[in-house]
């Protein structure tokens, strides 16, 4: 039985078949209407989401299967201090899978150890969100065609944004990634992340501050969001989340095929505006979100169509 | 009873650690639960070392199959291990580093599952051999806690 509990539990073989079968499902929607008819997809979710609650479930559905859980740890067991690993014991005995979010990173291991259906890890506090990694993977492959041989510029909270370090894990698979890290200097790349992925794997990169000086030479531009929780006091946070804005003026610095992604939700970091610009994909994403999520729970149940 | 020098006597059965760092016996006998364990332990603080200066010196009588010595690796590899059996010395042990440690250290990680969930192990693995590099299991931090290790 198989789990997902990081974007690199796939090997880059496995992942084209999951992102072939992705591409399928968006060509064929009606093909695969029934394929999970009789099957239940639990959400257990221990604190809110709206896009990653929902675009499973609409995947669920989209599949003929249908969908229980919770959305939030006051409306489960957890407040009556039930353990994951008992939730998850309980939940086996409901449902056919299960996606997963909690706060504590690690959460996700504690389920699949205990869980006799597979666990997805939507989310493990600030440690690994594997379905936006393999949404953003599927993006990039279905609008650019490929996923090497690219130059990627990552802008915003690089230091605590849990997609972009994912992001960067699984990227560094494909030949010819170059990165581009646009950050203020409070909130740069991890060191870990600079030379145990980019130095040891010999992958090209440059710092910069300033997202201008960046945007002409990038074929994809990935936008994350300063998020307040992450600051420990509010004028940090006031001070640097209005460190980037994406607008239309600096847009036309950007080659006319350079993609912006966007994991969402967005505060101010992208201007309504550049969201009737054809190379915004960042909406587009989420539909994408759905087609992966799909595959991928057709994949961990064993389901061919 | 020459002066200055302090007699234990010898072991039929057991480990004799040697070199350890001076003054760390104690977070030894700690690590190895020997607290817990129902066995002849004699504990020399600060001996005279020509290499070290002062070390600390363990004597454990126990079965030579009662524990796994190699968590010793991770608090301290300098040290030196005599099997002892029939009161001879039979092997000196090399240590490695274990690629698991279990329930000897904590993650101090507060975002970590393990900081709430009750009955987990405390788990660490062994990501990099040449740093000498400890992770979490479950929330993949690094462990930065070590005691003798430079």
């Amino acid at each position: 039985m198989r789990h997902l509990m990081s974007p690199l539990d796939f090997t880059v073989e496995e992942l084209n078949q999951l992102l072939d079968l992705a591409g399928d499902i968006e060509a064929n929607p009606d093909k695969y209407a029934h394929a999970c008819d009789g099957k239940k997809l639990a959400t257990l979710f221990y604190e809110p989401s709206t896009r990653t609650r929902l675009s499973h479930e609409a995947a669920m559905l989209n599949l003929g299967g249908s969908i229980l859980g919770f959305s939030s740890a006051e409306s489960s067991s957890a407040t009556k201090g039930e353990s994951v690993a008992d939730t998850i014991r309980m939940i086996s005995c409901y449902a056919d899978i299960c996606a997963m979010r909690h706060p504590k990173e690690g959460s996700a291991l504690v389920a699949k150890e205990h869980s006799s259906i597979p666990v997805i890890n939507a989310g493990d506090g600030g440690h690994q969100h594997p379905t936006q990694t393999l949404t953003d993977l599927l993006t990039i492959r279905s609008l650019k065609g490929r996923l090497d041989h690219m130059k990627i510029g990552l802008c915003g909270d690089l230091k605590f944004g849990r997609t972009v370090h994912s992001l960067i894990h699984a990227l560094v698979r494909y030949p010819g990634i170059e990165f581009v890290l646009i950050s203020p200097e409070e909130l740069r790349l991890p060191g870990y992340i600079r030379h145990d992925v980019l130095d040891n794997n010999q992958i090209p990169y440059e710092e910069v501050v300033r997202l201008e000086d960046a945007l002409p030479m990038l074929d994809l531009l990935y936008m994350t969001r300063v998020q307040k929780e992450r600051f420990f006091n509010e004028e940090d946070y006031v001070r640097m989340k209005d460190f980037y804005i994406l607008d239309s003026k600096k847009m036309e610095l950007a080659g006319p095929d350079m993609l912006v992604l966007h994991p969402l939700p967005r505060v101010n970091e992208i201007s309504v505006e550049v969201d009737k610009d054809s190379r915004a994909a960042y909406f587009k994403q989420v539909q994408y979100g759905v087609y992966v999520r799909m595959a991928l729970i057709l994949t961990l149940l064993e389901i061919e169509v | 009873m020459v002066e200055n020098t302090l007699t234990v006597g010898s072991i039929s059965e057991g480990f004799v650690l040697d070199h350890i760092q001076a003054g760390k016996s104690m977070d030894i006998y700690k690590y190895l639960n020997l607290d817990k364990l129902d066995c002849c332990v004699a504990i020399i603080k600060n001996a005279k070392s020509n290499k070290m200066g002062k070390k600390d010196i363990m004597k454990i009588e126990c079965p030579i199959d009662f524990m796994d010595l190699d968590v010793l690796a991770f608090i301290d590899h300098s040290i030196t291990i005599n099997i002892i059996k029939d009161q001879k010395i039979v092997e000196k042990k090399a240590l490695h580093l274990p690629k698991q440690i279990r329930n000897v250290i904590h993650c101090r990680n507060p975002r970590c599952i393990t900081s709430i969930e009750q009955g987990l192990e405390h788990v660490f693995i062994l990501t990099d051999e040449e740093k000498e590099i400890y992770r979490c299991k479950y929330c993949e931090e690094k462990y930065n806690g070590r005691h003798s290790r430079k």
